[in-house]
């Protein structure tokens, strides 16, 4: 790692303060992403904003509608909760899929989201939910949340709060873990809501994205069947030694009909 | 009386410290005043290194120096060597390129060290080797192993890029018996380049003492004594008695740190120039970029058959990266290590093979788990296994039909090495028993009804191990030969100190040779005590690869040992006031036939040290005796894998629902040691077949450079392995031992791809197996 500066505040504003004051600041979260970005000096930050010293930042409330998930709330507590498991169990099953025991001990579903890495878990359960993020300032839609690989509507220093996840009827969650990093190469969130069939999945392409054609397939007739023959474009999807975009293609078909297969 | 050990699976000694955080590795060790050194390296795969400028490096906070390789080649330091001298078909020397300790004007792989900075701390010697400017300009890069003998030379002296064009067998007359044969069966095939990473990347600590002139080097070699023979005959780095190699605890090699490299060599001389004791320790990304890399062969092959599927002939091209340099053994891998194996388990009557190991801008290729013999046996076991294909035959029953009898041997090979014992036919039939081969076709048509293929795969593999006999090496090409020492001190109080020129980094000798030499004198493993690892305690000693420790090294301390009893029954003799001939000596007993007078192991080993009692005209006092042995032979381990899967044609994920392992490997000390090492080289032989991969881009850059993209096997990848043993006690050596260390990863990848591709139904699917290249072949089989 390259020098920095260090700071672990005890408010959002200070925070905040902090990370505008910085010549190039960053905030920390869980740090498994991160950490490894600094210590192969490939992120550079001078001042480092360790947010674990906020109060009120992590836990997880059922408000009736919604689930609310601390940003700073780690993925192992979302996925032994047993008010995730009873609320919205295909988020813990989520949770629980991401990476290690170690990494669940320590990543953050903020962090995660906030990332927005292409192959992570929680943008398909964030889209596919249809999320509402709340930051500092504001709350975000899901759907116009996540914008570009690594790239989201957060402002420079704006903060995820908290994630508020609204109940679906059901939702699923298929991964297929790349094999290496046990990221996602392919990963699909089924969720039936009161408006409908959210089909959204991560790990294909640049960014998560909602495949509508999927959806409208499900809205009108929710099988497995409904989804046969139907191939996502590969042309836009990621393509690397591990799986190329015809395969994940392939996969996101395959995954989602394990997903509906799941919620029948 | 204590309870004799041998066969019995005694918890290793090492472990108590290995899992309390109380092992000792290079890592851990820190010396008074001790610098850090971090090298800079190329990040080009070939380029002509001009200017290095390292003003501003040497300014930064806490350098102590910046030494750059044009210094090295200043101070004519010699180049790190090549130990085996392998001569091409026309009688020519194979070409050595000089291997420079550091990059001096040329640099010919990215990660190759072309400085190294030495500062007060590991941070800022990294910060400082960012500033060492390094005017590079960049060459056209050589990276396919295939095509290397067409691409521009990367040496002048090496036309072709080819360091040797090597061959054995009969080319005649394996040319007629293809010509004539009823049927042939050809193999285009790869031996997919592998990444070792050993759980604890290499290290070093060079400690250089100008008020002594003695160097002190910490390493993690798997062979010190032979690393300090290279850097002081080769290298020239110090003159031999003043030069100290400590490999401490070493968290794994499988290879990797048998070879002397650009860094423990550099780290003596810098410490020797500077006065300072100098400590490196690589970080994974450098373990990635510069162990030496494993495999990477690209072959034809053919095997010629009668009508009947005897077989009649096998004829194999081969062409294998060295990578950029030669590293120590490199040369013989694919030669004498490999070659040398393509008749298997088979009476096949001719043989002829070709080699042309070619440069490319890579890592150095050396050896790895197997070191040629995965490459042979890959080759032989899956051209087998097409051939039964071909013929509609049973692929066990095609094996068996050709195997070696029991009563053929000692079987003279065709490609120079004469097996001495073995019953191929007893493995099979218990491999196929325990892995209900008979069952299958039921387990297939389950499978199927649930949407699911399945295959099963075999091989029966043979290896040589046990390197080697010195005189055979020698005529070979090997630099050194290849005998071993093992000294065995009995203390006076009856405890027994055993030293041994091998050395463990997870074999687990601590207690293997504790259990050989207790059980011989009767005390207890608790009583012995095993020293390795370090020049200054023990004799010369070649090291441990290629499965030769207890083989070899275990043999040197049998008859060590054999020579105590003998001394032992001598003061015995004296002491119970008999013949010697009328000694008798057993359960840690001396008894005087005839009579109830006996003396323990602990007494004489206590009069022989305080000999008032004592037989001193005739006999030296002390009990410490030593043994150098020269192994008459190879030993050949072999046996029967057989891997069965489930593949979910969906998505190509495979499964292995079965792997059974029956390994005959000859009088087994600690079999759950050699369990433990039959679990270890499977798991590397199905991250080879089914994980593995190590890629270049064109530009030659390590695409693969973390366990990110390098997919290594983990256990929830695994099946429980099914593991079995039958017994042919070695004929040659006075342990009976063959050797474990490599069979696993041997044996195992043809008999996965064999499995995958009986599952799908196709002729080959290139290792790695991975769920895209299965899913990919399945959408071609049903098209």
């Amino acid at each position: 790692m390259y020098d920095f500066n260090y700071h672990k505040p005890d408010s959002i504003d200070e925070a905040i303060q902090l990370f505008l004051g910085a010549e190039d600041g960053i905030y920390l979260a869980g740090g498994h992403t991160l950490l490894p970005s600094m210590k192969q000096r490939l992120a550079a930050p001078t001042d480092v904003i360790d947010l674990a010293g906020i109060d009120d930042l992590s836990g997880i409330e059922d408000v009736g509608a919604d689930l609310e998930i601390g940003a700073l709330t780690a993925h192992d507590e979302v996925a032994t909760s047993s008010v995730v498991q009873s609320g919205i169990p295909a988020l813990a099953e989520l949770a629980s899929l991401i990476g290690d025991a170690q990494v669940r001990n320590r990543g953050t579903i903020g962090g995660s989201v906030s990332n927005s890495d292409p192959a992570a878990d929680y943008p398909a359960g964030v889209l596919g939910l249809g999320a509402e993020i709340v930051t500092n300032k504001r709350t975000i839609a899901a759907d116009d949340f996540f914008t570009a690989m690594f790239e989201t509507a957060l402002e420079e220093g704006e903060l995820i709060t908290k994630i508020k996840f609204p109940k679906p009827e059901a939702a699923a969650y298929i991964k297929f873990p790349n094999p290496a990093s046990r990221y996602a190469t392919v990963g699909v969130f089924i969720a039936r809501t009161g408006s409908g069939v959210r089909v959204a999945i991560t790990g294909a392409a640049p960014s998560v994205f909602r495949s509508t054609d999927m959806e409208e397939a499900l809205n009108s007739e929710f099988s497995v069947e409904a989804l046969e023959g139907i191939t996502l474009d590969a042309g836009e999807m990621n393509s690397d030694l591990h799986a190329t975009a015809e395969y994940r293609a392939h996969l996101c078909t395959v995954m989602a009909k394990r997903a509906v297969l799941k919620l029948l | 009386m204590v309870e004799q050990s041998i066969g019995k699976s005694v918890l290793r000694k090492e472990d108590l410290r290995f899992i309390t955080g109380n092992g000792r590795y290079t890592g851990d060790i820190d010396l008074r005043g001790q610098t850090y050194g971090y090298f800079v390296r190329s990040p080009y795969a070939h380029a002509v290194v001009g200017e290095v400028d390292t003003s501003e490096a040497q300014s930064m906070p806490g350098v102590v120096a910046v030494l750059t390789g044009k210094q090295v080649a200043e101070d004519e330091l010699g180049g790190l060597p090549c130990g085996w001298m392998i001569h091409s078909k026309d009688g020519s020397e194979m070409k050595q390129p000089l291997h420079p300790v550091m990059a001096a004007t040329k640099v010919n792989y990215a990660g190759e060290p072309v400085a190294l900075v030495v500062a007060d701390s590991f941070d800022e010697a990294k910060n400082a080797a960012e500033y060492v400017s390094v005017d590079y300009e960049e060459l056209p890069a050589v990276v396919s192993t295939a095509a290397a003998q067409s691409g521009p030379d990367i040496y002048a002296e090496a036309p072709g890029n080819t360091c040797y064009q090597w061959e054995l067998g009969e080319k005649a007359a394996t040319d007629a018996a293809i010509e004539g044969a009823a049927h042939v069966t050809r193999y285009s095939l790869t031996n997919n380049r592998l990444i070792p990473n050993a759980l604890e990347p290499r290290a070093a600590i060079a400690d250089f003492n100008r008020g002594t002139e003695e160097l002190t080097l910490y390493t993690t070699s798997q062979n010190p004594h032979l690393a300090r023979l290279i850097l002081t005959a080769f290298v020239q780095i110090a003159p031999e008695h003043k030069l100290r190699i400590i490999a401490p605890d070493v968290g794994g090699g499988f290879g990797s740190k048998i070879f002397v490299y650009s860094e423990e060599t550099a780290l003596a001389w810098a410490s020797m120039k500077l006065g300072v004791a100098i400590k490196w320790t690589a970080e994974r990304s450098e373990s990635f970029l510069a162990d030496a890399h494993g495999r990477d062969h690209v072959s034809e092959a053919e095997l010629a058959m009668d009508e009947e599927g005897n077989f009649l002939a096998l004829r194999v091209k081969t062409t294998a990266n060295m990578g950029a340099y030669l590293s120590t053994f490199a040369s013989a891998v694919p030669t004498y290590l490999y070659g040398t194996l393509l008749a298997g388990q088979y009476k096949t009557p001719y043989i002829y093979v070709e080699v042309d190991s070619v440069f490319t801008n890579t890592a150095p290729v050396d050896a790895y788990r197997g070191a040629g013999r995965p490459e042979a046996t890959f080759l032989v076991e899956r051209i087998v296994d097409l051939a039964a294909k071909e013929l509609g035959v049973d692929p066990a029953e095609l094996r068996r039909k050709n195997m070696i009898q029991p009563a053929d041997f000692p079987y003279q090979t065709p490609v120079a090495l004469e097996y001495d014992i073995g019953d191929y036919e007893a493995s099979l039939n218990k491999a196929l028993e325990m892995a209900d081969y008979a069952g299958f076709a039921n387990r297939k048509a389950d499978s199927e009804a649930n949407g699911k293929l399945r295959g099963i795969g075999l091989s029966c593999y043979i290896e040589a191990c046990g390197l080697a006999p010195s005189a055979l090496a020698g005529a070979l090409g090997a630099g050194v030969g290849l005998w071993e020492s093992g000294e065995v001190r009995v203390n006076p109080t009856g405890s027994v100190t055993v030293l041994t020129g091998t050395h463990s980094h997870g074999q687990g000798h601590e207690t293997t040779f504790a259990q050989l030499v207790a059980s011989r004198f009767g005390i207890s493993v608790d009583d012995v005590e095993v020293v390795h690892g370090d020049t200054g305690k023990m004799d010369f000693g070649l090291g441990t690869y290629g499965s030769r420790s207890l083989s070899v090294g275990g043999s040197a301390l049998s008859v060590a040992a054999d020579k105590v009893v003998e001394k032992g029954r001598k003061i015995a003799a004296h002491l119970l006031e008999g013949d010697v001939d009328n000694i008798d000596f057993e359960d840690g007993e001396f008894r005087l036939k005839e009579s109830n007078r006996s003396k323990t192991f602990q007494e004489i080993a206590f009069a022989a040290y305080v000999p008032h009692d004592y037989p001193i005209e005739e006999l030296e006092p002390g009990l410490a005796e030593k043994a150098f042995y020269d192994p008459v032979n190879f030993t050949y381990p072999a046996g029967t894998h057989i891997c069965e899967v489930e593949i979910d044609p969906e998505t190509g994920v495979t499964e292995i629902t079965k792997f059974t392992a029956v390994d005959d490997f000859g009088t087994i000390i600690n079999p759950m040691i050699v369990e433990g090492q039959v679990h270890g080289g499977v798991a590397q032989g199905i991250g080879q077949a089914m994980f593995e991969q190590c890629v270049y881009d064109e530009s030659g850059q390590l695409q693969t450079g973390s366990f990110m993209d390098y997919c290594m096997p983990r256990a929830d990848d695994l099946p429980n392995f099914t593991v079995g043993m039958t017994t042919t006690v070695c004929t040659h050596n006075p342990v009976g031992a063959k050797g474990c260390g490599e069979a696993g990863a041997i044996g195992s990848p043809p008999a996965i791809i064999n499995a995958i591709t009986d599952a799908v139904g196709v002729r080959d699917i290139s290792m790695p197996a991975t769920p895209e290249k299965i899913w990919r072949a399945i959408q071609e089989q049903r098209a």
